[in-house]
C-alpha cells in the first residue's frame, strides 16, 4: 500500500529538481496567504458575488488583465531561466530535458496565455465603452470565455509541478510530440489546455464580432466607428476562422496519443508535416489576431495625444480588413524548407511580402497624423512612438525572411528568434502596455505613475533592443534555436552574455511597472472628469470606473470622434443637446454556471490527460448538466430602475 | 442582451422538428463513412471520395438545420460570411493539398 502511494506519487509529481521544489513551496505558502486573507476578512461572499459570478464587461476585463500580468510574469522568468543557462558557455544551470520544457511553456504562455487574454482584456473594457452599448452581445457567454480560458490556463501551469511540462516546442510538431518520443502526460496538459481555454476564444471571437455589428449606438454607422473597434472586427473575423483549425489539429494529435491512431506519425500511412502545415494555417493569422487590436490602439492613442483625426481613417480600415483576410494565405512562409517545390515556395514569398504594404500604409497613416500636431509625450504615446521603429526594424527583417531561398539560411537560427521577438514584443506587448496605460484611469479611476512608468518604459525599451539586436548576429554566426549550450570555441559568448543583459533589463522595467501599479493605488492622480487625456471617442464621455451600466443615457452619434465633436461644440456654444430622458435599464444578470462549467471541463481536462475515466465521465456530466441548467433558467435578466440610476450618476457628479 | 431582446420581435429559432432532422441526419452522415472503412466496402479513392461527400453534406445539413443559414433579418451579413467562410474552406483544404503534394514526390 506504502509502495503504491510512493511509487504513485513519485509519477505524479514533478521530483528531483530544486527549483521545482521551492515553486512547490511558493504555491503552497501563496495559496494558504490567500486562503487565509480571504477568510479572516470574511471575503470569500464578496469574491463569489462580486467576482466569480459577474457577467459585467468591466469586471471580467479586469480579471483577463489580472490573470494575463501574472502570466507574462511567469513566462518572463522562463525567459529569465533560459537567458541564464545561455548566458556563458557550457552553464550547468538547466539540464536539457528542464531546458526543453521552459521554452515550451515561455511561448506557448507568452502567446496563448498571456497575449491572448491581455487582448481580450482590452476588447472587454474597451469596446462595449467605446461604442456605446451597455453589455456585450452575450454577457453569459463573455463570462463562459474568461472561465473556460482561465481553467485551461491553470491546467497547461499546473504540469509545471504535477506531472511534467510538455517538452517539444510551443506547437507540439510530431513525432516529437506523438506517445513514442514524449511519452509523458506533459504534451497531454499541453493539448487540454489550449482546447479547453481555445473554447473560451473563439467564443469571445463570435461575442465581439456580434457586438460590433449589432450593438453600437444609434447613428454610428461602421465607418463613424472607432479604430480600435474596428481592430477588434477585423480580429475577431479572424479569430473565427482560425481557431477551429487548431481545435482540430490537436484533436488528430490527442486521438493519435490517445487511442493509437496513425494520423501524423512517422509509420502507418501518418504524415508529420501535415500536422505542420494544419498547426500554422491557425499559427499564421494567430499573430495578425494579436497584432491588429494593438494597431487600433496604436491608432487611438496618436490622434488623442496629437490632437488630431486619424489620418487616412479608410485606407485604415481596408489596411486592417485586408491584413486579416491575407493573413490566410501565407502560412507556409514558416517551413519553406520543408521543400515542397518553387511553385509553392514563391507563392508564399510574394503573398507574405504583400502583407508588408497594407502594413506599411499603417505606419505611414500614424507618423502623417502626427505631422504637425500637438503631441504630448504622456505614457501611452511613449510606448506608441517606441513601436514604429522597433515594428519597422521587425517587418524589415520579416521581409528578408520571407526570400524563400534565403530563408534557408535564417529558418531556425536566432535570427528568427530576434525577428519574431521584435515584432511581438515591439508590436504586440508595447501596444497592450500602451493600451493598459491609456485606459487604466477608465478601468481604475486613477492615473498610473508617470516617474515611475518612464523607468519601465526606458528599462523595457534599452533592455529590448541590448538583448534582442545580439541574436540577430548570433543566427548568421550559425546559433540555432532551442540550444541548451554551447562550447566555448563557437565564438558565441560575448554576445549572448550582452543578450542575457538585457534579458534581465526588461525584467527589471517589469519590476518598475509592477512597483508603479502598487504606488499607484494609493498615490496616483485621480481622474475626476472621466476624461483624463481629452479623448475623442465615447468611453471618455462617461465617470471613470465606469458605473454598471455604463451608459445612462445611450448617446446619440452624429460623426467620427464624436465625443470630440460634442465637447467642440459645447465650447462653441452651439451645442444643441435635448434634456436626457431617463428609463429604466435593462441588464443581464450574474450567474456561477460559467464557474461551475468551465471548473467540470477542468476535471474532464484532467481526466484525459491521466487516463482517469471516471474523472472525465464526472467531468463531462457537469458539463452536459450545467448547459442543460442553464437552458431552463427563464429569469435571467432584470431592470435597474431610473431612481436608482438617477443616484448613481448623482453620486458621480453627474445631474441628468 | 440581444439574446432578450432577439425574444420580443418573434425571429425564428427553428422548430422541434427541424432540429430533431437536422441531428439523425448528421448521425446517419457519420455512420456512413463509418461502415465504408469498417467493413472495407470501399477502398482508395473510390472511399476517399465518399467520405469527402459525406463531410460536405453535413456541412449542408449543420448550415440549414443548425445555423438557420436562411433566417435572419439581414441576410447580407449571412452571405458575406458563407463567402468568406468558402474561401478560407477553400483555402484550407486545396492549399493543404498543394503544399503537401511534395509527399508523393518525394516518396
Amino acid at each position: 500500500m506504502w509502495e503504491d502511494i510512493k511509487s504513485f506519487a513519485s509519477t505524479f509529481f514533478v521530483t528531483g529538481d530544486p527549483l521545482i521544489y521551492g515553486a512547490d513551496v511558493a504555491i503552497v505558502l501563496t495559496t494558504l496567504a490567500i486562503v487565509f486573507v480571504l477568510t479572516k476578512y470574511k471575503k470569500w461572499g464578496w469574491l463569489w458575488r462580486e467576482w466569480l459570478t459577474t457577467v459585467d464587461h468591466k469586471k471580467i476585463g479586469i480579471m483577463y488583465l489580472i490573470c494575463s500580468l501574472l502570466m507574462l510574469f511567469r513566462g518572463g522568468v522562463d525567459a529569465l531561466l533560459m537567458r541564464l543557462q545561455l548566458a556563458l558557455p557550457n552553464v550547468e544551470f538547466l539540464h536539457s530535458e528542464h531546458y526543453n520544457a521552459i521554452f515550451t511553456t515561455h511561448g506557448t504562455i507568452m502567446i496563448l496565455f498571456m497575449a491572448m487574454p491581455m487582448m481580450f482584456a482590452l476588447f472587454n473594457i474597451v469596446v462595449p465603452l467605446q461604442i456605446g452599448a451597455r453589455d456585450v452581445a452575450y454577457p453569459f457567454l463573455n463570462a463562459l470565455s474568461f472561465w473556460l480560458f482561465f481553467f485551461g490556463a491553470m491546467l497547461f501551469n499546473l504540469s509545471f509541478v504535477i506531472g511534467g511540462s510538455a517538452e517539444s516546442g510551443w506547437l507540439a510538431y510530431p513525432p516529437l510530440s506523438e506517445k513514442m518520443f514524449s511519452p509523458g502526460v506533459g504534451q497531454d496538459f499541453y493539448i487540454w489546455g489550449i482546447q479547453i481555454s481555445g473554447i473560451g476564444s473563439l467564443a469571445t471571437g463570435i461575442n465581439f464580432l456580434v457586438t460590433i455589428l449589432k450593438m453600437r449606438a444609434p447613428g454610428m454607422s461602421l465607418m463613424k466607428m472607432p479604430l480600435f473597434s474596428w481592430s477588434v472586427l477585423s480580429s475577431c473575423i479572424t479569430i473565427i476562422y482560425a481557431f477551429p483549425i487548431l481545435t482540430v489539429t490537436l484533436a488528430l494529435l490527442f486521438i493519435d496519443r490517445y487511442l493509437g491512431a496513425h494520423i501524423f506519425t512517422m509509420d502507418g500511412g501518418g504524415n508529420p508535416m501535415m500536422y505542420v502545415n494544419l498547426i500554422w494555417m491557425w499559427g499564421h493569422p494567430e499573430v495578425y489576431i494579436v497584432v491588429l487590436p494593438a494597431f487600433g490602439i496604436f491608432s487611438e492613442i496618436v490622434a488623442t495625444f496629437s490632437k488630431k483625426q486619424i489620418f487616412g481613417y479608410k485606407s485604415m480600415v481596408f489596411a486592417m480588413i485586408i491584413i486579416s483576410v491575407l493573413s490566410f494565405f501565407t502560412w507556409a512562409h514558416h517551413f519553406f524548407t520543408m521543400g515542397a517545390g518553387a511553385d509553392v515556395n514563391s507563392f508564399f514569398a510574394i503573398s507574405t511580402m504583400a502583407i508588408a504594404i497594407p502594413t506599411g500604409v499603417k505606419v505611414f497613416n500614424w507618423l502623417f497624423t502626427m505631422f504637425r500636431g500637438r503631441i504630448q509625450l504622456k505614457q501611452p504615446m511613449l510606448w506608441t512612438i517606441a513601436f514604429i521603429p522597433c515594428f519597422v526594424i521587425g517587418g524589415a527583417t520579416g521581409v528578408m525572411l520571407a526570400v524563400a531561398p534565403a530563408d534557408y539560411q535564417y529558418h531556425n537560427s536566432y535570427f528568427l528568434i530576434a525577428h519574431f521577438h521584435q515584432v511581438l514584443i515591439g508590436g504586440v506587448v508595447f501596444g497592450y502596455l500602451a493600451g493598459i496605460y491609456y485606459w487604466w484611469p477608465k478601468m481604475f479611476g486613477f492615473k498610473l505613475d508617470e516617474r515611475l512608468g518612464k523607468w519601465g518604459f526606458w528599462l523595457w525599451n534599452i533592455g529590448f533592443y541590448v538583448c534582442f539586436m545580439p541574436q540577430y548576429a548570433l543566427g548568421f554566426m550559425g546559433m540555432t534555436r532551442r540550444l541548451y549550450t554551447y562550447g566555448w570555441d563557437l565564438g558565441w559568448a560575448p554576445l549572448n552574455l550582452v543578450s542575457t543583459v538585457g534579458a534581465f533589463m526588461m525584467g527589471l522595467g517589469f519590476v518598475f511597472q509592477v512597483w508603479q501599479i502598487a504606488y499607484s493605488i494609493k498615490h496616483g492622480e485621480r481622474d475626476t472628469t472621466g476624461d483624463p487625456w481629452n479623448g475623442r471617442t465615447l468611453e471618455w464621455s462617461i465617470p471613470s470606473p465606469a458605473p454598471v451600466y455604463n451608459f445612462a443615457v445611450i448617446p446619440q452619434v452624429k460623426e467620427a470622434d464624436d465625443w470630440w465633436a460634442t465637447k467642440q461644440a459645447r465650447a462653441n456654444g452651439t451645442a444643441n443637446e435635448a434634456p436626457a430622458k431617463l428609463e429604466p435599464i435593462h441588464m443581464p444578470k450574474n450567474s456561477g454556471i460559467p464557474f461551475i462549467m468551465s471548473f467540470f471541463w477542468f476535471i474532464a481536462g484532467f481526466g484525459f490527460v491521466w487516463g482517469w475515466t471516471w474523472w472525465i465521465v464526472i467531468g463531462l456530466a457537469g458539463v452536459g448538466i450545467s448547459m442543460l441548467v442553464r437552458s431552463f433558467q427563464y429569469d435571467t435578466d432584470y431592470y435597474i430602475p431610473v431612481d436608482e440610476v438617477r443616484r448613481t450618476e448623482a453620486s458621480l457628479g453627474r445631474a441628468v | 442582451m440581444m439574446q432578450h431582446d432577439s425574444h420580443g420581435h418573434g425571429e425564428g429559432h427553428g422548430s422541434l422538428k427541424s432540429y430533431v432532422i437536422g441531428f439523425v441526419l448528421s448521425i446517419v452522415l457519420t455512420i456512413i463513412p463509418l461502415v465504408l472503412v469498417m467493413n472495407k466496402v470501399l477502398s482508395g479513392t473510390a472511399l476517399v471520395v465518399a467520405i469527402m461527400a459525406m463531410a460536405v453534406l453535413q456541412l449542408f445539413v449543420q448550415l440549414f438545420f443548425f445555423m438557420h443559414i436562411r433566417e435572419g433579418e439581414k441576410p447580407r451579413y449571412n452571405v458575406q460570411a458563407l463567402i468568406l467562410g468558402a474561401v478560407i474552406l477553400l483555402t484550407i483544404v486545396a492549399g493543404s493539398i498543394w503544399v503537401m503534394s511534395f509527399n508523393s514526390m518525394v516518396q
